[in-house]
């Protein structure tokens, strides 16, 4: 219907995360492209999502480093219809777990690649993009490396 | 809890007056319709009631409308497993002597009920998951399903996924209150049907159904006066060790492999001896994934566990014989209808599905996102 599919692409109509205290960094390093971890000096994990506390030892003696954006396919899986009307996205879509190399395994969609499981497998190798959702919200997807 | 066995019965159970498509009443309406129906199946009055257990609702909306004051109350919201581990927690209240008549109820007009906007997007779910697409349980199901396929095999999951599906809906022709009494389904008819989220099937998801279901458990000198025969609570297990699915640990292992051991080792039962398993069925995988947490297969063993319609009418391991969340009723949070029938089938009121000599049945919820898990050994009288 629309003479103007473009402009309709650039109108994000779904949901916008709402940053906290403790994952604004997250966020702004996201705005300019970056992925950026928590990361426990405690117990030299690094971890997702960002939080205070480390869910692996509880101590609050963390930090932040700056991942390589790469790691692997860890699952997927293929939507088709949206039960509930929570999210609004063109069908179907691609969602994923992508395991980093640092370590922690992020839920993500990837994009990049036909929505179909023989082009898409577990173990794959996988890069971070970002893509603009509001002026102050880039999300973290993947496309294959 | 060796000792807190037997110290508890289930002595009513029912559903509300109808369960399906009942776009005219709402959640509250549904607790209220279950609640009495499963008093009246006690022989109990509501005056008899002194403790209130619910999710989701707050027991105070509840016991407000039902004009109750309880002395005991438990809210434990943890997914549709809450009311599996609201029986656990009642058995322990009544052992110690905090209530004897402890009304467990849900209500959820799933289907019908019209969801307001304004959702809480700082949370992790909101800033982590949501934005990506990530909305809702046959999504994040589905990627621990994909997990799954990829460490023991696409074709034979595939395979087993059917084989559930089939056996549940087989069990629903059997039960007049099921969704879908009276619509059979062939391999064909899973196989060709649509994708919902890959790899998930129409008929690899439950139902969005209206409907309540309310259950009664009471202290053992309570148990009989009461109208029926009382089925006793010989073990419980409960445990969750995520949210997000995002953050579960195994993705292809419930908690269920703790509540289950521990449900089993207080019951002082084994495997071998459960006559009736209910199993949450949110998916037809959730099955495949729990039978191998609670122990009755090894991992990865599943597909041959469920092989040849083994949990079908006339199978050598029933499963699900209301016809499950995926063919006879699932509201939201189902955990409640497991309840519901292990007490019918122990009681012996099942009809056609009826298990013979059923004497032991194993009830085991999920909820969240594979995130909890209520386990409960009940027994016959
Ligand atoms: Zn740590």
């Amino acid at each position: 219907m629309s003479t103007q599919p473009q402009a309709a692409q650039q109108r994000y109509t779904g949901p916008v995360p709402l940053p906290q205290q403790e994952s604004d960094y997250y966020w702004q390093k996201c705005k300019q492209h970056e992925l950026w971890l928590r990361f426990c000096n405690h117990c030299s994990e690094a971890y997702f999502y960002p939080r205070d506390i480390c869910p692996n030892c509880f101590s609050r003696q963390t930090t932040w480093v700056k991942a390589s954006g790469k790691g692997e396919l860890y699952t997927f899986a293929i939507v088709h219809q949206i039960p509930r009307p929570n999210y609004q996205g063109p069908l179907p879509y691609i969602i994923a777990m992508v395991k980093l190399v640092e370590g922690p395994t992020m839920p993500t969609s990837i994009v990049g690649v036909e929505p179909d499981p023989q082009y898409i497998k577990i173990g794959m190798p996988v890069e971070v993009t970002f893509e603009d959702i509001t002026e102050n919200i880039s999300l973290p997807k993947f496309k294959p490396a | 809890m060796g000792t807190l066995s037997r110290q508890a019965a289930i002595v009513g159970v029912d559903e509300s007056d109808q369960i399906g498509r009942i776009p005219e009443k709402s959640s509250l309406q549904q607790h209220m319709e279950a609640s009495y129906n499963a008093l009246a199946d006690a022989g109990l009055s509501i005056k008899d009631v002194d403790a209130v257990y619910c999710a989701a609702t707050s027991p105070l909306t509840i016991a407000e409308y039902f004009g109750i004051t309880p002395r005991h109350t438990d809210g434990t919201s943890v997914g549709g497993s809450s009311f599996v581990i609201h029986v656990a927690h009642a058995l322990e209240a009544i052992a110690a002597g905090r209530c004897e008549v402890a009304l467990i109820t849900h209500g959820e007009a799933g289907r019908s009920q019209r969801r307001s906007g304004g959702a809480d997007m700082g949370t992790p779910g909101a800033q982590y998951e949501l934005p990506f697409g990530i909305a809702s349980p046959p999504m994040t199901y589905a990627m621990a399903c994909t997990r799954y396929m990829h460490l023991y095999g696409e074709d034979r999951t595939r395979q087993a996924m059917a084989e559930v599906a089939m056996a549940t809906r087989k069990w629903a022709n059997l039960n007049p209150k099921a969704f879908f009494y009276q619509e059979k389904m062939t391999f064909d008819d899973y196989h060709n049907s649509r994708w919902v989220v890959w790899p998930f099937h129409l008929p690899d998801c439950c139902l969005t159904t209206d409907g309540g279901g309310a259950c009664v458990v009471v202290s053992p000198e309570v148990a009989r006066s009461c109208r029926k025969k009382p089925v006793w609570v010989l073990g419980a297990g409960e445990g969750h060790d995520h949210s997000m699915i995002s953050q579960m640990p195994d993705l292809t292992r419930t908690i269920a492999y703790l509540s289950g051991r521990e449900a089993m080792r207080t019951a002082g039962v084994s495997h071998r001896d459960i006559d009736l398993a209910m199993i949450y069925d949110s998916f037809t995988y959730t099955v495949l994934t729990t039978l191998e947490s609670l122990g009755f297969c090894g991992r990865g063993e599943a597909p041959d566990f469920v092989a040849e319609q083994r949990t079908a009418p006339g199978g050598d391991f029933a499963m699900n014989t209301n016809g499950g969340g995926l063919s006879y009723c699932h509201t939201g949070m189902y955990g409640m209808f497991l309840l519901l029938e292990a007490t019918r089938q122990l009681r012996g009121e099942c009809g056609p599905r009826q298990v013979q000599d059923c004497k032991l049945s194993l009830v085991n919820g999920t909820g969240g996102n594979l995130s909890s898990t209520g386990t409960l050994v009940l027994a016959a009288d």
